[in-house]
């Protein structure tokens, strides 16, 4: 019965979830905290923090972790994470198949051209909402954003500005 | 017989190839999955040429503005316009992956690693390098609009900044560029 709860509760998350990342995560606490009570506002704060620490997308970080904690085994998190992703294999196999077909249609090749500010504009919002008092502590943080934006400008390998950040926050803090 | 095996044999090498480009990015894009975008940029534009930097935008748009998460949704875009379903498949699964098994590993044995003071001063220098990573897109997208386009993506930034959904942008943008295409089609007909 919890399993087919998380299954629908994700596929839900996964349908309605618009804009990704940290836009999806009041959708995830009004649906895990405050319907289900599957867990506490503190745990859903404690997932915001291992999700800031771990690879991957936010709600598949929340989707494995309640799935696991809720059933106490790794199918709960299976099912979960699947029924998370289960709208966008759907929608998005769809997506290339008539993107294949239309991409040249007026009125398709227009929308896609004129949707690049807005797509645009998202992803710089991310980055806007990162600038808070958790992630900018004092003049340190911004040290290692100004190195960490030249190097990435100057084609740096992402995975050394990441690992060279670590390594400095280890020594600066 | 030979030639049909080697033929299998390519097709499973780039169906790993998929899978393991997407699980790379997976296994380190700290901070969510637009932190991911600048990884794909350059690991499939850059490096193996899969896609155009435009055409790349291009699936951004379609994931973007569709449900689910941003990533994942870009995985499964790029996969299928490499090798159909199965590349699809192959996108979605080495994008999910990485997050999968590490939270499973974390759900399992370290719920408090969050707390270890190594871990927390490590995470104090990497997150104001994922807000650098997340901005690199912005500058490198940005070069191709045309000028008028540059306030308009800053009002859009600041806007979702100050929670309103981006749904609404999506929707207004998709009504505007219907009714102008439709508008110029017309009056390119009419002197006929």
């Amino acid at each position: 019965m919890i399993y087919w709860q998380l299954f629908v509760a994700f596929f839900k998350i996964g349908l309605f979830g618009f804009g990704g990342g940290y836009s999806m995560l009041s959708l995830l606490q009004a649906e895990i905290v405050t319907h289900h009570h599957w867990i506490t506002t503190t745990e859903f704060a404690d997932i915001v923090a291992i999700s800031q620490m771990t690879p991957g997308p936010i709600s598949i970080n929340s989707a494995t972790y309640i799935g696991y904690t809720t059933t106490g085994s790794v199918w709960g998190s299976a099912i979960a994470t699947m029924a998370l992703c289960l709208p966008s294999l759907i929608l998005m196999i769809a997506a290339s198949y008539f993107y294949v077909r239309l991409r040249n249609n007026l009125y398709v090749s227009q929308i896609i051209r004129s949707l690049r500010p807005v797509v645009i504009g998202m992803i710089l919002a991310a980055a806007l909402m990162l600038f808070n008092k958790e992630n900018f502590i004092d003049y340190r943080s911004y040290f290692i954003f100004a190195i960490a934006l030249i190097a990435t400008l100057r084609k740096a390998n992402p995975l050394l500005v990441i690992s060279g950040a670590g390594i400095a926050g280890y020594i600066l803090f | 017989m030979a030639y049909t095996r080697r033929i299998n044999y390519d097709g499973v090498k780039s169906y790993f190839s998929l899978f393991f480009s997407f699980f790379k990015i997976g296994c380190f894009t700290f901070g969510g999955g637009y932190a991911m975008i600048m990884m794909m940029q350059r690991e499939l534009v850059d490096k193996k040429k899969w896609t155009s930097e435009e055409e790349f935008l291009n699936y951004l748009s379609l994931a973007q503005s569709s449900p689910g998460p941003m990533a994942i949704n870009t995985a499964i875009l790029i996969g299928y316009s490499r090798l159909k379903l199965r590349g699809a498949f192959a996108g979605f699964l080495g994008a999910v992956l990485p997050s999968f098994l590490i939270l499973l590993g974390i759900a399992m044995f370290f719920s408090r690693i969050y707390q270890d003071p190594v871990v927390v001063s490590i995470f104090k220098g990497v997150r104001p390098a994922v807000a650098a990573l997340i901005l690199y897109p912005v500058f490198s997208f940005a070069k191709d609009l045309k000028y008028w386009e540059y306030p308009l993506l800053l009002a859009i930034g600041v806007a979702i900044y100050f929670s309103i959904s981006p749904i609404w942008f999506i929707m207004g943008t998709i009504l505007v560029a219907v009714l102008y295409v439709y508008h110029k089609t017309r009056t390119l007909k009419e002197p006929s």
